[in-house]
């Protein structure tokens, strides 16, 4: 120590020249860009799944109603409430929002008297930071979740396009556990979907390796996974939250590898319908499609004693007669019904309604009925030539192929429609062709233009694929016949297909003309149902049946469901056959 | 020797084992606390002191004021849940409790977190240290009486702390390590902003090193305070500038490297007399080797790239059964997570092994005893401590 030591300090003196270094207006500093600061929520683009709620470790969010946001298919209508009592601003529900409609803004002053006041919905109570462009948002790179899909493995074209072998080889327990990994639970798609299956519980099931958990959560609602699992429409991935990140979860080849896992053997253990007690009421279900099958699975679970009566050789409905094979295997399709069968489940096969029992025998002989016939019958464009020998409906050829029939397949083929059942015809027809001919010259038009066609996005790829020529934005005028053989098919530019109000009012430039050259024409725009064994029961204005929640007709004993009533389409179809059977068990017990 | 030290001699008697006889009704002992609220002790703990005079006879710590339960909350929290926790177990320097918390979770679900992300975190970590001894030094300072030191480095602090707003969206609690990696790399022109601040606060801590290092007061007060004798430091567990001033050259970042330390230049800084000068001089010391390592780290860290890896969904990981210790260099000591999972959602166990338990409890009780009662809030300083992280 030294007198230096001593004297050395003073040179902090020098301070007093210096300018202060201290902020004059700190009401005024702004938070950095990236500041976590108080939450923004833009309510258009947030869906309501519920995530940020989940992943909060303080609990400081509640999902809350809103004025002014419906509830709707793929929007719970709730919206983030933020507790700023117990918020941390760590940003985790950020990160993990789904839409990335949750931010932080870089502001952090807020001053009330009132507490409760710091309780607020963002985006729904005005603050003053709504606007705010800066603040934390998630990072580009930084997911807590993948957002990619796993891709599931499919038959090359090369290998599929002449075959009817199933083209989509399904999960391994490894992807299948990868891709339920995904799911954030939200419960969205449980809305949408037509059963309100338990999606959610059942990939949670498949995450856990847990597949006689993830069965029973099947058979809750929709005793026909297997058929399901390959030919649902899934509009629950069109809901699925992750969607907006990246890809949908592949709920369907989830379900689908949860019923392929068990042996069908092991079902009546897994599920325990081993000793069912049967009641005396009978019931009789007309058609032996997923409805009838559905209705049919759950009265049975009740008690009942069930007839299934089948017009066709084989039960599985439209699934069967209208699915291709390499979509759906028809022994996949045996499989589910097999189960059915062994709960005592009756079947009488090539037994039409109306034609060879009248329904009022049917009424006799059993305490109710539920009719579910589906839509076998097709629709005509009605154009000129529709009348042709060699213009087919795709329903009748569908059903033909499927029972063994011969198709007269020609070299160049026209499809008309733009739905799925246009893709399985020209499908079918298109291996036909390979295998007859060796390749493949085969045109599927549509009214629609390629954006709004009614096929999944994937069989307009597939479709592709294998050859297959697509046309859309096209409407059929006439066929051109010539010496009595089929020339092509003239058609007109289709402009619009709906009008203002969303109803079918296609608008065409007859200008714009071209000409699809082909030997054979299918018309697969729709299809027809057949109720004339349905006489004297109440109509709606649309000319379906009317029927209550419940699907009963006006006639007490009648409920009537599937495609008919609903739909079409089978996952419509098990949600209102398992409905149906609820109806009937109240009816009966009334 | 004069009268007053006879005098002293006399009361109390040693005890064998070398303690004070403290008999309390003989009127010649006043038992005092200090704390849970006192400046000195920095954060909620007690000193319960026994004193003779001016001198301090007995110390007992106490603990207990602070108690959150960290541990035992992130046992009910999702992996993920805990980051957004643990930050508090340290409330200065959050990021080491980040880093081992992360890394834990890493290496039990084998995880390899990409480049970017490890001199991210190197950056945050160093940028922690510096920011912990700016505001520590102005502690010590305050301790001895000289008030305005801490106003001129915590103006350094927060230099620092603008940098932290500016890379994680936070002053205190960055939160920018989360298991898998990083939230993002440094924005544009960060490195320009940063050195610019590392000129400031070399020019601050100038002025620091005369007006505190060099100043009669200071040094009259703080040399031969608080000796810590270098025998003592395995017998007490002491780890970092506590140990290294007592000539022992123990750093986690040399001795078990993590991150990217290998690839940095630095030497560990040792001291030679290992009493509250010797200390602060070698934290005055490391924070010129932080700004140095920031700097290397600047220089040598990938702009761009990937940050994070890929992690399975947050909402429902689960992570293998097993155990493990991680561990890193914080500003005073081994700062480590010994975290056990059980195959489930949730950790099983998280015990945090924290520096300031050994140095405020046992060595505190040690080093307090003849100790003036006017130096105990400096000597406790000089041992960097921090309550919170005593109860975890």
């Amino acid at each position: 120590m030294s007198l230096k030591d001593v004297l050395k300090p003073f040179t902090a003196w020098k301070n007093l020249i210096l300018e202060p270094v201290s902020i004059k207006k700190p009401l005024e500093r702004q938070g950095a860009p990236r500041y976590r600061g108080f939450h923004q929520n833009d309510l258009e683009k947030c869906i309501g799944c519920g995530t940020c709620e989940e992943i909060c470790q303080n609990a400081a969010i509640d999902m809350v109603p809103v004025d002014g946001v419906e509830t709707k298919p793929g929007d719970s209508g709730l919206r983030p409430q933020i507790d700023y009592g117990r918020c941390c601003w760590c940003a985790l529900c950020v990160d993990i929002c789904t839409t990335n409609s949750l931010t932080m803004s870089n502001q952090f002053q807020w001053i009330d008297s009132d507490p409760e006041v710091f309780r607020f919905t963002p985006g729904a109570d005005p603050k003053y930071w709504d606007n705010s462009e800066l603040g934390y948002r998630k990072p580009e790179l930084y997911e807590l979740y993948n957002t990619e899909r796993v891709k599931v493995e499919e038959l090359h074209p090369e290998e599929r396009d002449r075959s009817f072998i199933e083209m989509v080889k399904g999960f391994s327990k490894e992807q299948a556990m990868r891709e339920s990994d995904r799911c954030v639970e939200c419960g969205l798609c449980i809305a949408t979907c037509p059963a309100h299956m338990g999606i959610p519980s059942y990939i949670k099931a498949v995450r856990n390796d847990n597949i006689e958990e993830g069965l029973r959560v099947l058979y809750e609602t929709n005793p026909l996974p297997e058929i399901c699992g390959r030919v649902c429409t899934h509009k629950c991935e069109t809901v699925c939250a992750m969607q907006y990140k990246g890809d949908p979860l592949s709920i369907r080849w989830l379900k689908r590898y949860i019923a392929d896992q068990v042996n069908s053997r092991d079902y009546q253990k897994i599920l325990g319908t081993e000793n069912l007690q049967k009641n005396k009421k009978k019931v009789a279900i007309i058609g032996a499609g997923p409805a009838g099958l559905s209705a049919a699975y759950y009265l049975s679970l009740m008690g009942y004693q069930v007839k299934i009566f089948e017009a066709l050789e084989k039960a599985g409905g439209m699934t069967r007669y209208g699915i291709p094979e390499y979509r759906l295997p028809y022994d996949q399709i045996d499989k589910d019904v097999k189960y059915i069968e062994s709960l005592g489940v009756e079947f009488q096969f090539n037994t039409k309604i109306g034609t060879d029992i009248p329904l009022e025998k049917l009424r006799k002989d059993f305490d109710a009925v539920y009719a579910a016939t589906g839509l076998h019958l097709g629709r005509s464009t009605r154009i000129k030539g529709s009348d042709h020998e060699k213009c087919y409906q795709a329903v009748d050829l569908l059903r033909e192929y499927t029972l063994g029939q011969e198709i007269d397949v020609q070299e160049k083929i026209v499809v008309i429609g733009g739905g799925n059942v246009a893709m399985d015809i020209g499908r079918t027809l298109a291996r036909l062709q390979n295998q007859k001919f060796g390749k493949v010259q085969l045109i599927i038009t549509s009214l629609e233009s390629e954006d709004i066609m009614p096929a999944d996005r994937e069989e307009i790829v597939e479709s592709r694929e294998e050859k297959i020529r697509i046309e859309p934005g096209w409407g059929p005028k006439d066929i051109k016949i010539k010496d009595q053989t089929i020339q092509g098919l003239n058609v007109i530019k289709c402009l619009s297909v709906f009008d203002d109000e969303g109803r079918f009012n296609p608008v065409f430039d007859t200008d714009q003309k071209n000409f699809f050259e082909a030997d054979m024409v299918v018309e697969a725009i729709g299809q027809g149902m057949d109720i004339e064994y349905m006489k004297g029961v109440v109509l709606t204005e649309r000319h379906k049946v009317k029927v209550d929640k419940n699907f009963q007709s006006s006639e007490p004993w009648l409920f009537v469901g599937g495609d008919i009533v609903s739909g079409p389409d089978a996952i419509s179809a098990i949600g209102n056959g398992h409905q149906a059977a609820k109806g009937i068990d109240q009816y009966l017990n009334q | 020797m004069s009268d007053a030290s006879i005098y002293r001699d006399k009361f109390p008697q040693k005890n064998p084992d070398g303690t004070n006889q403290i008999d309390l009704e003989n009127g010649k002992f006043i038992k005092i606390w200090q704390g849970p609220n006192h400046p000195g002790i920095t954060g909620n703990m007690s000193l319960e002191l026994v004193i003779q005079g001016d001198e301090v006879m007995e110390c007992k710590t106490h603990v207990g004021y602070l108690h959150r339960g960290f541990e035992k909350l992130m046992e009910r929290r999702r992996f993920i849940q805990c980051f957004p926790i643990c930050v508090r177990i340290a409330v200065p320097e959050p990021d080491f409790n980040e880093y081992c918390l992360s890394a834990t979770f890493e290496e039990l679900a084998g995880i390899e977190i990409p480049e970017a992300a490890q001199w991210m975190r190197t950056l945050l970590l160093e940028m922690a240290r510096l920011q912990s001894f700016l505001m520590w030094i102005g502690g010590q300072a305050g301790s001895f009486g000289m008030g305005v030191i801490g106003q001129w480095s915590n103006y350094a602090r927060d230099l620092v702390l603008d940098r932290f707003e500016e890379i994680t969206g936070g002053r205190i609690y960055h939160m920018h390590m989360t298991p898998g990696g990083v939230r993002g790399l440094a924005p544009e022109g960060f490195e320009k902003r940063m050195e610019e601040n590392l000129v400031e606060i070399e020019m601050i801590m100038k002025d620091i090193q005369t007006t505190m290092f060099e100043n009669a007061v200071f040094k009259k007060r703080s040399i031969g305070l608080g000796y810590i004798d270098p025998s003592w430091v395995y017998d007490y567990g002491i780890t970092g500038p506590n140990a290294r001033a007592a000539g022992i050259p123990k750093d986690v970042r040399k001795d078990y490297s993590y991150l990217k330390y290998t690839e940095l230049d630095f030497e560990v800084i040792t001291g030679k007399d290992s009493d509250a000068y010797t200390r602060a001089d070698l934290r005055r010391r490391e924070i010129h080797s932080s700004i140095d390592l920031i700097r290397q780290i600047l220089a040598k860290m990938p702009k761009s790239g990937e940050y994070m890896a890929k992690v399975p969904n947050v909402l429902h990981w689960k992570i293998p059964k097993g155990e493990t210790y991680v561990r890193s260099e914080c500003t005073r000591g081994e700062f480590g997570y010994y975290t056990v999972t059980d195959g489930s959602g949730y950790p099983r166990r998280i015990n945090v092994r924290g520096p300031s338990y050994t140095h405020a409890v046992a060595l505190m009780e040690k080093l307090a005893v003849d100790c003036n009662i006017a130096d105990t809030a400096g000597l406790m300083v000089s041992l960097h401590t921090y309550p919170p992280e005593i109860e975890r």
